[in-house]
């Protein structure tokens, strides 16, 4: 605070501790205080927790040896069934710490001094001396290094320091590929088969019943997942099939992107990258069930409900020559969450 | 003199000899430390972190963090022969595989659990009782930094295993991080090593989980213990407890007993919790793949308020010149708890300039002596559980058979009427419980023995409480709210008040213009003068 006046300053506070406060209260005597037989069975209890914590130590010993596989199970009232060996190790490991502990504080609340007793706190703030002396010496060390009066040293010195993070950032450049134009493709294209997840078996249009789902992936997947040997293939390309009665679709993403009442739509939710799965057959909703999204399937997958701000990507399909369900090109959008660059 | 004391007598001299130990030990063995249930708060979060300690090394004997497929061959049946990552399998492995490993899973994951939890218990506490005042903000955020760090690093655990919850959380966590402006797209490309999932994510999780985030947490834990140890403990108001004392028991040998004690308790807690509560059976949740997922999925308990600010915000997304933001994902899980962290780590330097009180404070405030602190306090939770409510809105609406819609509707709304709400009526009943105390202090507690009187005036008993409760009760301060400096000054000048000179008396009104006053020496000793003639006159009375 400045304390020019026109500042405003704190006033003092109204209510000081009054001098009505009384002092300590008088020290009230536990029985095992002034009972040698009560002070006696306190030393009982806390022993008789201690030898308890002993034995199930050695329970634990025991249980580790009567079970060697962790599968054998039994049943019990309430917890149903559970592994034998977890439950006793468990059991006899729980009790053995609890039981030490325990002991500690019962022996403490018992027997240990229950006199309150009183330390003075000292001031955190140094004294005007030791402060003043602290500055000195401060201002010595300054001096004697020239820090302040040998500008070039210094100067170069926090130059090279601010530049000395460099390395650090420069160094994890190499964590991860650019973006470029990763998330804009995936696995669809002209003509890829379109089977099922995960039995990857081709579809024909007749093995889809009227208001039934099924999930599904490219053909090509688990070819590029063995080169690849990662799921980033499967993160993109799932889709859900969904057929529908030609008067029941309201709205399409292109223009006949169905193949008779098939309609295809990407699996990941446009929210935060959730596989959606829950079809309601009656309203055509496709929910996700991480946050609830809710993407109208017959109106072009438009988000009906749900922190979702995106459709549903539809990929455009029809059938090959041996009758079989294919897409006819990638998706026309990037699928699953939205990105910066995603325009 | 036994052998015992003899061998510690041998020890003790052979490290004073070379540290100087005995200084160190007289002056600290009979430090003394204040007794109250709420100062055990911060003890079972710094248990639990050993806990964690103790069963994450075991742990990580046994777990590979690798995304390598492979195809699982082991005990538990049911995943014979399916394809899964090697961090999954081992999961699997410690599971059911190796003796105690299933029981050192479950403890690591309670103790984590409470971890998380007896930190937030504990900020309430400091929080509500002004122990974050001068000397200690700095130790105030510190445990802000804590809470944030325990958050993230439980976040990090759950992930490890690569099982299908842990993965989707992933997914969630990439999704989030890609709709961050400007930098989202290559943040996320370069945590994963490229799209989602890649094959790096895991060991890198790992690393950060075992050596980074506990590393930090540990070097955090050291500084807040040797503040609280230096700056000595806050105490409640009471008899014979001032400013400049510490009131309690010595650290040794009442608090090695007591404190030692409580460790133990608490790792027998969470083993016996592991022996009978079923955590997190990845077991029967199956590997990670993107193209799954099961309904009802549900985050460890602290993470539910960033799921459910996720769910109950509004589908905004805006694109503009060939860029898009997403509010609809970067406000509820990156701006909002910025900013409630920020407000939270900035709290006790805002209500300092409030106050514009710099002095030193030893004795705790009970929550209802400040009431305008303990419902902005009040408000903060009721806004935090109902985001948190609102990340279980598909389990409510599933249980109880209610419309999703409907509930996430009524929770948005909530999230702005209820906050308000609540800190009035904290506020109202915080001043309702002051002038409860003020008419203890004055006129004593109602017995409710009900006299009649032989004139047929009916009276009720009240008896003067105890010298405790009375130091209780007299042992807080009240301010009073900065005044501006009224009209011009003997010169005719015009006081000069910026903004921020009003802002503040604003405040200052507002966290301070209404109180119940405590009594003053005046009035208690007219009151208990009133109480003697009462007395003496119902005693003339029954007398006849």
């Amino acid at each position: 605070m400045s304390g020019q006046g026109h500042e405003i300053e704190p006033s003092e506070p109204a209510g000081a501790p009054s001098a009505h406060a009384p002092g300590l209260p008088p020290h009230q005597q536990r029985r095992a205080d002034i009972d040698p037989i009560a002070a006696r069975r306190a030393e009982r209890q806390v022993a008789l927790m201690f030898v308890g914590a002993a034995l199930m130590v050695i329970a634990f010993v025991a249980a580790f040896v009567a079970w060697p596989s962790v599968y054998t199970t039994f049943t019990l009232p309430v917890l149903g069934t559970v592994s034998a060996s977890n439950f006793f190790l468990g059991l006899t490991l729980g009790l053995s710490l609890f039981l030490i502990g325990a002991g500690a504080i019962h022996w403490a609340k018992k027997l240990m001094p229950d006199v309150e007793e009183v330390d003075e706190r000292h001031p955190m703030r140094g004294t005007d001396e030791e402060r003043a002396a602290a500055v000195a010496a401060f201002e010595r060390g300054t001096a004697e290094s020239g820090f302040v009066h040998r500008p070039l040293i210094r100067r170069t010195l926090l130059g090279a320091m601010a530049l000395l993070p460099l390395p650090v950032v420069i160094l994890l450049r190499d964590l991860g590929p650019l973006p470029r134009e990763r998330l804009r493709s995936t696995l669809w294209s002209d003509g890829v088969r379109i089977v099922t997840d995960p039995a990857l078996t081709p579809i024909k249009p007749s093995d889809i019943p009227y208001g039934g789902l099924v999930s599904c992936v490219p053909e090509s997947l688990a070819e590029v997942e063995e080169e690849e040997g990662t799921l980033n293939a499967r993160g993109k390309s799932p889709i859900v099939l969904v057929r529908l009665r030609p008067e029941e679709i309201r709205s399409q993403q292109g223009d006949d992107w169905d193949y008779e009442g098939i309609l295809a739509y990407s699996k990941i939710c446009t929210h935060v990258g959730c596989p959606t799965a829950l079809y309601e057959q009656q309203t055509h909703h496709l929910l996700c069930p991480c946050h609830q999204s809710t993407f109208d399937l017959a109106d072009g997958g438009n988000v009906v409900f749900g922190p979702a701000a995106r459709s549903m990507p539809q990929l455009a399909i029809t059938v090959d020559a041996d009758g079989y369900l294919v897409a006819r090109g990638d998706f026309d959008q990037p699928v699953g969450p939205s990105f910066w660059e995603r325009g | 003199m036994s052998t015992v004391v003899k061998a510690g007598g041998a020890g003790a001299d052979y490290l004073d000899e070379r540290t100087g130990l005995s200084k160190f030990m007289k002056k600290n063995l009979g430090k003394i430390f204040p007794d109250h249930w709420s100062f055990m708060l911060g003890e079972i979060a710094l248990y639990s972190f050993i806990v964690l300690l103790l069963t994450g090394v075991y742990l990580s004997l046994f777990f590979k963090p690798s995304m390598t497929e492979v195809v699982y061959n082991g005990s538990f049946q049911p995943l014979n022969g399916i394809k899964m990552s090697e961090a999954y399998a081992s999961t699997i492995d410690i599971s059911w595989d190796i003796r105690g490993g299933l029981l050192m899973r479950q403890i690591h994951h309670w103790a984590a659990l409470l971890f998380v939890a007896a930190i937030t218990v504990h900020l309430f506490r400091v929080f509500f009782t002004g122990a974050f005042r001068k000397p200690r903000e700095m130790n105030w955020v510190i445990g802000v930094g804590l809470l944030t760090l325990g958050v993230l690093e439980g976040f990090a655990g759950y992930s490890l295993p690569d099982d299908l919850l842990s993965g989707t959380g992933l997914r969630i966590a990439q999704g989030i991080t890609q709709s961050v402006p400007l930098v989202g797209t290559y943040a996320a490309m370069f945590l994963f090593g490229g799209e989602f999932p890649g094959d790096d994510f895991i060991p890198r999780l790992y690393i950060v989980h075992v050596l980074l985030i506990p590393g930090i947490i540990l070097a955090l834990i050291t500084a807040h213990l040797m503040l609280v140890w230096y700056q000595k403990h806050t105490q409640y108001p009471g008899p014979g407890r001032t400013e400049d004392n510490v009131v309690g028991y010595r650290l040794f040998p009442v608090y090695t007993a007591k404190a030692g004690g409580f460790f133990f308790v608490v790792f027998g807690v969470t083993a016996l919790l592991g022996a009978f509560v079923t955590i997190n059976p990845v077991w029967m949740f199956g590997p990670y793949t993107p193209t799954q997922i099961t309904a009802g999925s549900q985050p460890d308990w602290y993470i539910g308020w960033l799921d459910g600010a996720l769910r109950l915000m509004p589908n905004w997304e805006i694109t503009a010149f060939g860029y898009t933001i997403s509010p609809n994902v970067f406000l509820p899980a990156a701006v909002i708890p910025g900013i409630l962290f920020t407000a939270l780590g900035l709290y006790p330097f805002i209500e300092q300039w409030v106050t514009g009180d710099k002095r030193h404070h030893n004795i705790l405030d009970r929550p209802r002596n400040v009431p305008v602190r303990t419902a902005l306090g009040a408000t903060a939770i009721s806004f935090y559980l109902i985001l948190w409510i609102g990340g279980g809105n598909d389990i409510i609406a599933q249980s109880f058979d209610l419309s999703i819609n409907a509930i996430t509707w009524t929770l948005r709304a909530m999230l702005f009427v209820v906050p308000p709400l609540v800190f009035v009526v904290t506020r109202r009943v915080c001043l309702g419980l002051q002038r409860r105390d003020r008419e203890k202090l004055l006129h004593g507690y109602e017995t409710g023995t009900i006299l009649r009187m032989p004139t047929g005036e009916y009276l009720e008993l009240h008896a003067p409480i105890s010298d405790t409760e009375r130091a209780v009760l007299l042992g807080h301060e009240q301010y009073a709210p900065l005044a501006l400096e009224a009209g011009p000054d003997d010169n005719g000048v015009e006081p000069k008040q910026g903004l921020s000179t009003r802002v503040r008396a604003r405040l200052s009104r507002a966290y301070f213009g209404e109180q119940v006053p405590v009594p003053s020496d005046g009035e208690l000793a007219e009151a208990e003068h009133h109480a003697h003639e009462l007395a003496e006159r119902q005693r003339r009375q029954i007398e006849g």
